[in-house]
């Protein structure tokens, strides 16, 4: 029964999603007030429907209701209780499910704190998200429902695939999806905007508070991905240009070069047609993400369904939202492309620079990503590796940073380099000479790889430090000269200094990680990177749904006991799937890892033993520029719009806003 | 030349750099790094190149792998049916490497006509084929029945 009612209450949310979707943007075309208010009712009725059918789907796993076929593929009674809740988004009709609820959200959000805008453009953002439901919707129900039953049940389920029984995967999808699904406010916002021919600053000062929130969650998710990746994959690699990491990692490239756009779209008044064609592209990658992972194109884990059919659907999806929003780009955007309010040594260009290497960056990760694909349909197969990607986006990395230490410090509308070069002379000189030290006692083959890549890094944070620094060393005290800038600022520096901690991580990780592989039974040795590995024991345990043997392996440094660790490699009972468990001693400067292999006969077995310096650093990095994200997002400027008479600096602002 | 017009020619300069740049590392790095895919009776037959790393993939011949007693050095076979070929890999197989399994490996032909794997792949799902090797065998002849349960209704 209650089944039944997630199936119907999806068909309810479809057709408030319609009613969203077709008053509100006839309304705005005509002029009707009275239309254009359903919006956003519509819109919270849908997220209740909605509600109501994730959690049926919920409700249907936990009381493990195997008449439901998808619960019955993805789950079993054996199942601890909260994987049998993270199994709604395990596999593809449930995460599908969690897509469009998470849409839900993201539109119930903006009918709450939309309310300064003008009711026509908001009538327009929620009617193009209620056009994205639809689309979403009706794919679920016709291609991909999750309360289909079986008509003879079994008796017991499937298993959930072990590499997904873990804590990362209660959390990495929902956050990941956060990201994909939040550029489609910024894609409602860039359509209202065309729909109405009104490109203009307020656009950018609305849109961008919504873009920078996706952002974090995007960044977080793969954050997340990553880090799941390296511990749950057993052989401590935290990423590997694999196309479903990179469908996650287009969007991200394209949404900071959308952020980065929109700060001068919104300050000066620029780059509005590239601004809107970002943010275009931002949601249409996140749609090709979605594609390339759910339609089983790409065979990879993540690759859930292999149904042909689910794939030709969204891949007309995906034709209508880009071709659609491309047409209207093309009929409504306005002529100018490159304005002349800007010199070519200021603020406006370096950005430009900036979000033309991320453009570029994307568009080489997407043709190794899509032309496999391409050859395939051509009859050949043809495999990009980790190198090509390496090879490519890594050269494209280095202008980019160079560019952002000098860009972050660029005043708008001109600059002069003079000026530029007093204040910055200190990071120049202070990174080229960690550099060389760096060259200079560094030994091993990547030594001038990351002697290159620590001193850029060191550019990013001495610039972003002197800018902080100069910033405030003026005024009376310093809380009070603190609390004079905005709060996007202090969220500027400290993402530039998160995407310089990120650097330092990957290039030594990735230089100076070794590792050994190794036959061992209990009471041998292995040393490495000077640490010793002692193989203590090996025994079995028995898991709630799965058998295990556990080796406990204790490390010494300099006759002293660091740490023991315990790996184990697991059998899953009901999918008799082997599963490895790395054991995994964390520190800021150096991870040591070990993970079980393979019986080998006569007590041993094979062992990997890993020593990875800096390696916390990637996902530190990542975590420092979604803080800084929120805290830009927690600006003032984008909170007290309404209230602009008792605040001198948005009459300020918004006077700006009215001129252009 | 206006300065208006100057900086749009710079700016279009800078692009088009950007992206010829762009395209001759994509073009260089794409040429060195594809790795084709061949099946063990495309081996056989002399179609593999001798020089460049490829892939290779199909089922592990049960029986097959033999373990050297002091390293961990493998040697196994993989066939499409139609042909064998034997590999060599030096270090931990992958969870899912089972016999009978279809398995993917990266790596290079020796002269000798045995083939150097520096990478050994096995997906993580035991009902899971690599796309590559289901063609294989498909082309082999094969009737495939797991298909049909990697087929979700």
């Amino acid at each position: 029964m209650i089944p039944e009612l997630g199936h119907f209450a999806l068909i309810m949310a479809l057709c408030m999603a319609l009613v969203q979707a077709v008053f509100p943007l006839a309304g705005a075309a005509r002029g009707s007030v009275a239309w254009m208010s359903l919006a956003r009712p519509a819109a919270r009725v849908q997220l209740v429907f909605l509600l109501i059918a994730f959690s049926a789907l919920v409700h249907a796993f936990i009381v493990n209701d195997f008449s439901v076929a998808y619960v019955a593929r993805n789950s079993n009674t054996m199942l601890p209780l909260i994987y049998r809740i993270s199994a709604v988004w395990g596999a593809h009709e449930g995460s599908l499910l969690l897509w469009i609820l998470i849409l839900g959200l993201w539109t119930f959000a903006v009918t709450v704190f939309s309310r300064h805008l003008p009711e026509q453009f908001v009538a327009r953002v929620l009617g193009v998200m209620g056009l994205v439901s639809i689309g979403f919707l009706l794919f679920i129900l016709l291609t991909s429902n999750p309360f289909i039953r079986d008509a003879f049940p079994p008796p017991d389920g499937n298993d959930l695939n072990p590499l997904l029984q873990d804590l990362g995967l209660v959390i990495h999808p929902p956050m990941l999806y956060t990201g994909y699904v939040g550029f489609s406010v910024a894609f409602g916002f860039a359509i209202a905007a065309l729909l109405g021919g009104k490109l203009d600053m307020a656009w950018a000062r609305w849109s961008r508070p919504w873009t920078v929130m996706a952002w974090v969650f995007l960044t977080l998710g793969i954050a997340l991905g990553s880090w799941w990746a390296y511990y749950e994959l057993g052989w401590g690699g935290w990423w590997f240009w694999d196309p479903v990491e990179n469908a996650s990692f287009m969007p991200w490239l394209t949404g900071t070069a959308l952020i980065h756009s929109l700060a001068a779209t919104e300050k000066r008044g620029v780059f509005k047609n590239w601004t809107v064609l970002l943010a275009i592209c931002a949601f249409s990658l996140s749609l090709l993400g979605t594609f390339l992972v759910r339609s089983g194109v790409l065979t990879s884990v993540h690759a859930f369904a292999n149904d042909p059919a689910r794939g030709v659907f969204i891949l007309v999806l995906l034709g209508v939202v880009i071709g659609g929003s491309l047409a209207l780009y093309a009929w409504r955007a306005p002529g100018t492309f490159i304005s002349s309010s800007y010199g070519l040594f200021s603020r406006e260009m370096f950005l430009l620079v900036n979000s033309t290497l991320l453009t570029v960056a994307m568009g080489t990760v997407l043709l190794g990503t899509i032309y496999p694909l391409i050859i395939e349909t051509l009859g050949g197969k043809v495999s990009v590796g980790a190198p090509y990607f390496n090879s490519v986006f890594i050269p494209l990395m280095v202008p980019l940073v160079i560019v952002l230490g000098c860009g972050a410090w660029a005043r708008w509308k001109s600059d002069a380099w003079d000026r530029q070069w007093q204040h910055l002379r200190f990071a120049v000189f202070g990174s080229l000479i960690i550099g060389v030290l760096l060259a200079a006692m560094l030994d091993g083959a990547g030594a001038l790889r990351t002697a290159l890549g620590v001193a850029l890094a060191s550019w990013i944070i001495l610039s972003t430090g002197i800018l902080f620094y100069t910033r405030t060393r003026s005024g009376p005290d310093l809380l009070t000269t603190l609390k004079t800038h905005p709060r996007s600022f202090y969220g500027m520096c400290l993402a530039h200094v998160g995407f310089a901690i990120t650097i330092i991580g990957l290039v030594i990780t990735s230089n100076y990680s070794t590792d050994l592989h190794k036959r061992m039974k209990p009471g041998a040795r292995a040393e490495l990177a000077g640490y010793t590995f002692e193989l203590t024991d090996i025994h079995t345990i028995t898991g709630p749904n799965y058998d295990a043997t556990e080796a406990a392996i204790r490390v010494w440094r300099g006759g002293k006991i660091v740490t023991e660790l315990h790996t184990q490699k697991r059998i899953y009972s009901v999918s008799d799937m082997p599963m490895t468990e790395a054991g995994i001693r964390p520190g800021l400067t150096r991870d040591l890892y070990v993970s079980l292999g393979e019986p080998l006969g006569n007590g041993e077995w094979s062992v990997r033993l890993y020593y990875k310096p800096f390696v916390r650093w990637l996902w530190l990095g990542a975590l420092f520029m979604a803080c800084g994200g929120v805290l830009a997002v927690s600006d003032r400027r984008y909170r007290q719009v309404r209230v602009q008479a008792t605040d001198p600096q948005s009459v300020i602002d918004s006077g700006a806003a009215a001129k252009s | 030349m206006n300065p208006r017009r100057r900086k749009l020619m710079l700016s279009v300069t800078f692009i088009v750099l950007g992206m010829g740049v762009a395209t001759a590392l994509a073009l260089k790095a794409f040429q060195q790094n594809l790795l084709y895919f061949y099946s063990p009776a495309q081996v056989a037959a002399g179609e593999a190149p001798t020089t460049r790393p490829f892939r290779i993939g199909g089922l592990v011949v049960a029986g097959s792998v033999k373990r050297d007693v002091e390293s961990l050095a493998v040697r196994f076979v993989l066939t499409d049916t139609l042909q064998e070929i034997s590999v060599d890999y030096k270090g931990i197989l992958p969870d899912l490497f089972r016999e009978g399994q279809g398995i993917v490996a990266n790596g290079r032909l020796r002269p000798d006509g045995t083939f150097e794997a520096s990478e050994v792949l096995a997906k993580h799902d035991e009902n899971y084929m690599p796309p590559e090797v289901a063609d294989a065998l498909t082309a082999a002849g094969v009737q495939l029945p797991y298909r049909a349960k990697n087929t979700a209704p």
